[in-house]
């Protein structure tokens, strides 16, 4: 007997080994398939032993690369802020447009009484590691739960969704990302509206399950987070569809490519707080792009002090009686004393507010209309031009123009102005 | 001949110092959980825990030690990941049992017979990870011989380099 365990004693070694392993996955499998939080003791232990290591590489890594970006390397870096603020006046301009659309839409939202969710509060977190395995998706990131990162949060880029906190250690978290074959992520299709579910593949690929078979999905079609998940806030970019065939029974199998680049992450948002909230309609626009034209255009040359106001309430009301209607509730004539507005609101506004002229741009309509009146219209210098006689034109209300705007609408200089009974009503 | 047929006593048995012995598995698991962050394509070909296994295990030619070191290997990687510990720990075990029985009796020494060694090692390890996977813990994988023998003599490849780098560390009993 003694002559046998001593012959295999390496394969009785083995076997128990192999065993005791065995015993263990089984144990895991049986509490709770793959959750790692079932054995987050001893994975406590190998990400203690390895992070560290990957954080100072990173930092080290980032302090070179900031060295020489920041300091050596700025060839360029004019130009670049040159086109950076072209890029922000357009944006600004679109999102003029773009609030128009949004206060819009809350206000047929806050009819029917909807909740919505928001993003309120996110924590930038550097990504320092892997998994190192293909077969488990997941990355490693700076933050966890002493700064507030816990399990289940939304883990995102600027371009889109990245994945899900799985576990969250004290000062690293696991995230696991979409192409994982164990994610799951609640999905619509932008403008066909179908729902499914988004799930990684074996391979790293990204595929959108549960729509039908009969449904038509175009390529290049964007898909965005449902909200379904109670994970990731509704309405958040996933990616586009890039191939659509013909999947398991009923459904489709489409493909789709991630709007962030998973195999390339650095910098991720982690969603540490959303608030759901009824949706409430806001009851004033705070800013129009004919108000940003407005500040970006040459002013009108300073009047001298001496100017009669009266003579110039006169003038306002002989050229645009509609408006001068409007203005002279408040204050009579202080409208003299009301800045005109270096740039005629009237055509400028509905260029840029409903974005079907060129954005920022004046249009040469405008600027020829402006003239007449700049003439006529006394402006005094240092203020600025608050003017909203077409606030109502695109909200689709039929109210009267609101009081809220502290300081009272200012005679427009452009003969061409429309009526208010024209202006409010709905486009 | 590659490999040459070695009786006990002509094959030499090798140690490593404590820090080699904690730290090259330590390294291994570093930049294999490192590198795929900035070479994506790394984590898909490359196993480098399992080249560190494999030379462990043929350098000290104790199957027992072997499979230590494949199990502590293996589970500590598993660790790293979010799927169920043991998958890589159990196919791991095997790699370093079965290198270590080969290396007391073969000559692996010489380059071909590593190339050989880990390109057979990769495909072991991949079939036992694939069976206990799926037979275990239910995982939604597919086999591919084509990324198999990728990825196997993309490992062969590496394991040879890496071998000859490690041999440094390598001290006679």
């Amino acid at each position: 007997m003694e002559s046998v365990l001593g012959r295999y004693r390496n394969l009785i070694i083995l076997v128990g080994v192999l065993f005791l392993q065995v015993l263990g996955l089984a144990t895991q499998v049986k509490r709770g398939g793959s959750d790692p939080e079932n054995t987050r003791l001893i994975r406590v232990w190998a990400v203690g032993a390895i992070t560290p290591f990957e954080r100072a590489l990173v930092w080290a890594q980032n302090g070179t690369g900031n060295l020489w970006h920041n300091y050596f390397y700025l060839r360029g870096v004019r130009a670049e802020n040159r086109q950076l603020k072209d890029q922000i006046e357009q944006m600004r301009l679109e999102q003029v447009r773009l609030s128009e659309d949004a206060a819009q839409a809350r206000r047929l939202q806050s009819l029917v009484a909807f909740k919505e969710q928001f993003i309120s509060r996110t924590v930038a977190a550097q990504v320092i590691g892997s998994s190192g395995s293909d077969l488990s998706r997941t990355v490693y990131i700076d933050k966890g739960e002493n700064a507030g990162i816990k399990r289940d949060m939304a883990v995102m880029t600027a371009d889109g969704i990245v994945g899900k906190v799985l576990v969250a250690y004290p000062s690293v978290s696991q995230v696991l990302l979409i192409s994982d074959q164990s994610s799951g992520v609640g999905a619509l299709l932008e403008k066909t509206r179908l729902q499914g579910v988004l799930r990684g593949t074996a391979n790293g690929e990204v595929v959108l399950e549960r729509v039908m078979s009969d449904e038509q999905v175009p390529v290049g079609e964007t898909v965005l987070t449902s909200g379904g998940d109670q994970i990731f806030p509704k309405g958040l970019p996933v990616g586009t569809v890039t191939k659509v065939g013909n999947g398991k029974d009923l459904f489709l199998n489409i493909k789709v490519k991630p709007a962030a680049n998973l195999s390339k992450l650095e910098e991720v948002l982690v969603l540490v707080e959303k608030q759901e909230r009824q949706a409430t309609a806001e009851e004033n626009v705070r800013v129009r792009a004919a108000d940003i034209l407005a500040q970006r255009l040459p002013s009108v040359p300073d009047k001298p002090a001496d100017v009669n106001p009266a003579a110039g309430a006169a003038t306002v009301g002989s050229t645009t009686p509609a408006v001068a209607k409007t203005a002279a509730k408040p204050t009579g004539a202080a409208i003299s004393a009301t800045p005109a507005p270096k740039y005629p609101s009237g055509t400028s506004n509905v260029s840029g507010a409903s974005g079907t002229g060129p954005a920022g741009k004046p249009t040469a309509n405008s600027a020829a209309s402006s003239s007449p009146a700049k003439k006529s219209v006394t402006a005094p210098a240092g203020t600025v031009p608050t003017s909203k006689p077409d606030a109502t034109q695109t909200a689709p209300t039929s109210e009267p123009p609101k009081s809220t705007d502290p300081t009272p609408p200012s005679a427009p200089d452009n003969p061409n102005s429309q009526p208010p009974a024209a202006e409010s009503s709905p486009q | 001949m590659p490999i040459t047929y070695t009786s006990g006593e002509q094959v030499e048995v090798y140690r490593f110092s404590i820090p080699v012995t904690i730290g090259i598995p330590l390294l291994a698991l570093f930049v294999q959980a490192f590198l795929p962050l900035r070479f994506p394509r790394f984590a898909v070909y490359f196993d480098l825990p399992l080249l560190v296994t494999i030379f462990f295990a043929m350098a000290r030619r104790n199957p027992i030690a072997g499979l230590f070191t494949g199990a502590v290997i293996g589970l500590a990687q598993d660790m790293l990941g979010h799927n169920p510990i043991g998958l890589n720990g159990i196919a791991k075990t095997i790699v370093g049992y079965g290198a270590s029985s080969l290396g007391v009796k073969l000559d692996v020494e010489n380059a071909g017979a590593r190339f050989l060694v880990t390109l057979g090692f990769y495909l072991i390890h991949s079939a036992v990870y694939f069976t206990v996977a799926r037979g275990m813990v239910n995982m939604t994988q597919t086999w591919s011989w084509l990324h198999g023998m990728l990825a196997g003599l993309a490992n062969a490849v590496l394991g040879v380099v890496l071998f000859f780098l490690l041999d440094k560390f390598k001290q006679r009993t």
